[in-house]
């Protein structure tokens, strides 16, 4: 008897073993507590797919810290989802890939964690414009690529490549063109601003920005795709279909590289300058690995790489990779770039918004 | 047979499980919506608890009242055509034999596993300029240049007529199936044409079906934001689109919320309204 109740303790005790087995390996968290990893954000598609081929692996061989990559929408949209996510204390990626009016909004939430600069020691290489600030100083986000937004067209359509942002309003372009559909990463007032009112600063007062919104209005009858989802340009631009508009220089450079008919054109007014930073969710625990991984990210040879494989322009100082002038030229331009207005997008972005979407809707 | 009324903790189980689940999915998160279409937007930021009517008051604007008319305009306008559409080919299906049905039911359900990006994207090839079905037309003579019909109100009506067409013939087939064919045979035995036998008995008959597919169609065509922007102009852009750059691009969920619920509202008023017109006919 005595010995029965010996058995059945014991065969309790060895299916709690197993359940507690069974569960840990149903979390592989906890397996796999020692191993170091982290979620990086980054613009899906094709971006992503290139940082997963080229240049996440590196990191993880130098390192030892596994990249697991968190494909982000463009725009805002995970702006909010980081936002709403940080406020119920998750983060659904440590560090991501974020664009300029973005980390200005996440500023005024205190989204971004203060960086160490102590901790990057490769800070000094980058140009002084891409290390992104708080108003007292803290850093919030490191410059991980700059890309341009330039005037794309259609060879087949457009034998000629035009030279200046103005052609956009040439009658001769009635319903042909496809532009973004959002004030914030459109960037058209500043183009508008940069090519008939002499420069960005045409932007300071309301009245000026109204005036610029006219001279926009002007625009609207040649414009037959406002474009949110960068494929649906994209499939348009390269069947002939909506043959010209604005569009990611990178991009464009590897459509080429397919062999479709379009080109990617610098106007005489530039290009759209526009970069992302890296930037730590205040909602991450992995501290320490997301400083790793932004040091790595801004050594002068991987700079390098991101150029050669993504086709986007380094944040560092050039004079530092061993770029050649082909590769360099290949992703940027000489031509003094149109730099977006991004204080003016940021505190005025309700209004900026309101009136924008009575221009293209109304 | 009369019904007693159910007395009782035990008797009233059956319903506590959907009443629970209405609550939780549907009455919470409404009322958080209505709670956060008060609340105070912060520039930039997102937004703080707070007792405000700006919200609304920013959406009483002409240039909204516009947008909300043109998206109860699509709405309606997408409801009856569905329906137009949906009732004869019903119809001939329920007289079809039944493996015809069951092909035909089954095809119109796999529409229904097609996301609304595919749905969208697929059209606006096919009303392409340069691969679209003009080209066809071409071909045979019938056109002069391929032309293309996207992006238009047509092309925004297509699509969402395709996607509202299954769900039509769902709630149509059931009440089609279980007419009486009696009904229709007295009608030609007194002498009326099958068209007239169709308009004056079975569609009478119908009444109350015909309500529900179209308030159906209504109510799931008001909801829709993707085709919209995919197939249409800016000025095709219904309430919807903009509640989506609102809530998922400028971050300003409290004006999201308060259109939502402005759009809620307008659409359980009119949906109150057909009921009534409906029950009005009925008696």
């Amino acid at each position: 008897m005595t010995k029965l109740t010996d058995l059945s303790v014991s065969r309790r005790a060895l299916l709690a073993a197993g359940a507690t087995g069974a569960a840990v390996l149903a979390m592989p968290n906890v397996l796999r507590a020692q191993d170091r990893s982290l979620k990086v954000g980054a613009y899906g598609g094709y971006f992503k797919d290139s940082f997963d081929k080229n240049v996440f692996p590196e990191f993880t061989k130098a390192t030892g810290i596994a990249v697991e990559s968190v494909a982000e929408p463009t725009g805002e949209a995970w702006l909010v989802q980081l936002q709403q996510a940080a406020n119920a204390g998750e983060a659904p990626a440590d560090v991501s890939m974020i664009s300029q009016t973005s980390m200005l909004k996440g500023q005024a939430t205190e989204l971004w964690a203060p960086l160490d600069a102590a901790k990057i020691k490769n800070i000094d290489a980058l140009i002084p414009a891409f290390v992104n600030k708080y108003p007292d100083g803290r850093i919030a986000g490191i410059g991980a690529v700059a890309w341009y937004v330039t005037l794309v067209s259609n060879t087949d359509v457009y034998k000629e490549a035009p030279t200046s942002w103005a052609y956009l309003w040439d009658a001769s372009n009635a319903d042909k063109l496809g532009l973004m559909a959002l004030v914030s990463n459109s960037f058209l007032l500043e183009v508008t601003a940069k090519t008939f009112f002499g420069g960005t600063n045409a932007l300071d007062t309301e009245e000026g920005i109204l005036k610029v919104f006219d001279k926009l209005a002007e625009l609207k009858g040649n414009v037959r795709l406002w474009y949110r989802d960068e494929a649906q340009f994209e499939q348009a631009l390269k069947s002939g279909e909506i043959p010209m508009g604005q569009y990611y220089h990178d991009v464009t450079g590897l459509a080429i590289a397919d062999g479709f008919p379009v080109r990617s054109t610098f106007p005489k007014e530039g290009g759209i300058l526009d970069s992302g930073c890296w930037a730590l969710s205040k909602a991450s625990k992995k501290v320490e690995e997301a400083h790793l991984f932004i040091d790595f990210m801004s050594q002068p040879s991987i700079q390098a790489l991101v150029t050669r494989k993504v086709g986007t322009a380094p944040t560092v100082k050039r004079s530092l990779t061993d770029l050649t002038d082909a590769e360099f030229a290949a992703a940027s331009s000489e031509i003094d770039p149109i730099i977006p207005r991004y204080d003016m997008q940021v505190e005025k972005a309700d209004w900026l918004n309101e009136k924008w979407t009575e221009l293209i809707v109304g | 047979m009369r019904r007693e009324p159910a007395r009782g903790f035990a008797q009233h189980m059956p319903v506590i499980f959907p009443g629970l689940m209405l609550t939780v999915f549907f009455i919470v998160p409404f009322g958080t919506m209505v709670v956060v279409s008060f609340f105070r937007r912060q520039q930039g930021g997102f937004y703080v608890p707070d007792f405000v009517l700006a919200n609304y008051a920013r959406f009483l604007t002409p240039f909204f009242g516009n947008v909300l008319a043109f998206s109860l305009y699509l709405a309606v306008a997408v409801a009856v055509v569905s329906l137009v559409v949906a009732v004869p080919f019903t119809y001939l299906i329920a007289r079809s034999r039944r493996r015809t049905q069951v092909i035909w039911l089954v095809a119109l359900l796999s529409i229904l596993s097609l996301s609304e990006v595919i749905i969208g994207f697929a059209w606006s090839t096919l009303l392409s300029r340069t691969a679209g079905i003009t080209n066809l037309l071409v071909r045979f003579g019938l056109m002069e240049a391929p032309k293309a019909l996207v992006p238009g109100f047509g092309a925004v009506l297509t699509g969402m007529v395709y996607q509202a067409m299954p769900y039509a013939v769902l709630v149509l087939y059931p009440s089609m199936v279980r007419l009486d064919p009696t009904l229709t045979e007295a009608a030609r035995t007194l002498g009326a044409s099958p068209l007239k036998a169709f308009f004056t008995v079975v569609l009478p008959a119908l009444r109350t079906t015909l309500i529900a597919t179209l308030i159906m169609a209504f109510i799931f065509a008001l909801g829709s934001y993707l085709l919209p922007q995919i197939l249409g102009r800016p000025s095709h852009w219904t309430l919807s689109v903009l509640i989506t750059d609102q809530a998922l691009y400028q971050s300003n969920m409290p004006f999201a919320a308060a259109m939502a619920v402005f759009l809620v509202l307008v659409s359980l008023a009119l949906v109150t309204l057909t009921m009534f017109v409906g029950k009005k006919l009925e008696a």
